[in-house]
């Protein structure tokens, strides 16, 4: 009894570790823009909202990888203690994805419907990024315990691999709103692809 | 509008510290921490601080975003890469070939190029194609008192101007993103028109390697990217030159390439932009607010020539 107790006494640290750590993106940002990078250095920051936008949109798709990568990690590792962290994970994606809509909404777009619907449907590759972020609603919306109870475990988890397409064209999202293609999306396409190939692969050996 | 009058910013306060301070109430007043954060004394200096006359809240856009957030493809894509990249950029001596349609056809040495003509200052909105601006205290003579100088014959209709070719200094030339050099041209009424000018300094000091030294075109009316930086070479041509972005992507860069809200670029709307700094897009303005110039384009369909 007694290690098993000590194991959960540990949790509750490294969780309150993964939460600042999650949030660090953001005190980043903070200091940057309001406080001239007095505690994190870095540039004058010319365009704040670029900044936002690029940071929260990193940010956002850093998180959707990691919250992919729980399973392999544990299939590979065999540690369980991950496994709990998986949901916290996929909700700062979630975070990270809605600071980088409603910057875009708010101080590109004014909130102004209007505009911000001809300038989604005209343009592809905003529209792949915003459908990412719509597909990431009900998955944020039933991370709760109590909605994996109501769902059971099979519904949930099949409507959790909405995530997939999700990975999918925020990648794509990325790699299109470059003017040339660049180097730094297509090295995140590939660890998509690594991502999940490896799940196609395990299931196609069980 | 077009001449200015004020107390230069240099003589108020070296203008890192004024204008950081200014952007840092900006910032820190969209944080709702405006008034615990900043003291009295800081706010009079805003009040005092230069605006472009006559018109709405044209703040000056800080020496360290005039000077450190380029687009100078012969040093580099990134915005950041010119200041990194041009700083042993050579600029003494230069010299400037006049040809072409014109009377006086020789190489000048810059100075003598310049020389006698008024060096005034003139802040303008230098808005770019890509969707941001900036306000800019250039300081720089009227193209025009030049133009008039060289004597240009009846033949010439255009003006021309080609940027240094210089793969050594200019490592961005080695990659072939556009036709080098770089070269931009303007309709001799739009050369004529006296908010044109050319370049030598801006706040006041000679203009830093990043910004076009040592001398370069600024049509506040038009994209940023007419401004032709590092001249050496100004033709007169009867026929329209072909022009850099033109010549690489005709679809999206026009040879006339004024600022209009209502003519979107194929992949992003043109209506508003952000002031570099600022949160929220403004709205952007016919002509880049430089209404005067519109008799120049009368009669002629602006989406078709843009």
């Amino acid at each position: 009894m007694a290690p098993r107790a000590k194991r959960r006494d540990r949790i509750p640290a490294f969780k309150s570790l993964v939460w600042m750590a999650s949030l660090a993106p953001v005190a980043v940002l903070a200091d940057r823009i309001f406080l001239f990078g007095q505690f994190t250095g870095g540039a004058f920051v010319d365009d704040p909202v670029e900044l936002i936008q690029h940071w929260t949109g990193m940010a956002a798709m850093i998180f959707l990888f990691l919250t992919l990568s729980i399973t392999p990690l544990r299939r590979l590792t065999g540690i369980n203690t991950s496994q709990r962290f998986r949901r916290l994970l996929g909700l700062f994606s979630f975070f990270y994805a809605s600071l980088h809509v409603f910057s875009y909404f708010i101080f590109d777009q004014r909130m102004q419907l209007g505009p911000i619907a001809e300038d989604v449907l005209e343009r592809n590759w905003i529209l792949v990024g915003f459908l990412a972020w719509i597909l990431l609603i009900p998955l944020a919306v039933t991370s709760t315990g109590g909605w994996i109870r109501r769902l059971g475990g099979k519904r949930w988890n099949r409507l959790h691999r909405l995530i997939y397409p999700a990975a999918v064209l925020i990648v794509l999202h990325f790699i299109w709103q470059t003017k040339v293609l660049e180097m730094e999306p297509l090295i995140y396409a590939g660890i998509l692809v690594v991502l999940l190939a490896g799940r196609w692969w395990v299931r196609r050996r069980t | 509008m077009s001449e200015t009058r004020h107390p230069h910013p240099s003589e108020v306060t070296p203008e890192s510290i004024y204008v950081n301070r200014r952007t840092f109430i900006k910032r820190a007043s969209l944080a709702g921490i405006g008034g615990s954060l900043v003291a009295g004394g800081v706010w009079a200096r805003q009040k005092n601080a230069p605006r472009v006359e006559g018109t709405f809240d044209d703040d000056l856009t800080p020496w360290e975003t005039v000077t450190g957030y380029n687009n100078f493809y012969e040093f580099g894509t990134g915005k950041s890469d010119p200041k990194k990249n041009a700083q042993d950029f050579r600029t003494d001596p230069w010299a400037v070939e006049v040809t072409g349609e014109v009377r006086e056809k020789r190489t000048f040495p810059l100075e003598e190029l310049i020389d006698g003509l008024t060096i005034e200052e003139r802040i303008y909105r230098m808005r770019c194609v890509e969707g941001w601006s900036m306000v800019i205290p250039w300081n720089g003579f009227m193209l025009k008192d030049l133009i008039e100088r060289l004597g240009p014959t009846e033949d010439a209709n255009y003006i021309e101007f080609t940027t240094l070719l210089d793969r050594q200094q200019m490592p961005g030339q080695n990659s072939p993103i556009l036709p080098w050099p770089y070269v931009e041209a303007l309709r001799m009424d739009e050369a004529m028109h006296p908010l044109t000018i050319l370049a030598t300094g801006v706040y006041g000091k000679d203009l830093p390697p990043q910004n076009g030294a040592p001398i370069r075109l600024v049509v506040p009316w038009k994209y940023g990217f007419k401004g032709a930086k590092s001249i050496v070479k100004i033709r007169f041509t009867k026929r329209q030159p072909r022009t850099t972005w033109n010549e690489a992507i005709p679809r999206e860069y026009g040879f006339y390439a004024n600022v209009n809200p209502d003519v979107d670029h194929p992949r992003w709307s043109q209506a508003t932009e952000r002031r570099l700094g600022e949160f929220f897009r403004r709205d952007t303005l016919m002509f880049n607010g430089y209404g005067e110039v519109a008799s120049l384009y009368e009669g002629m369909d602006l989406r078709k020539y843009y």
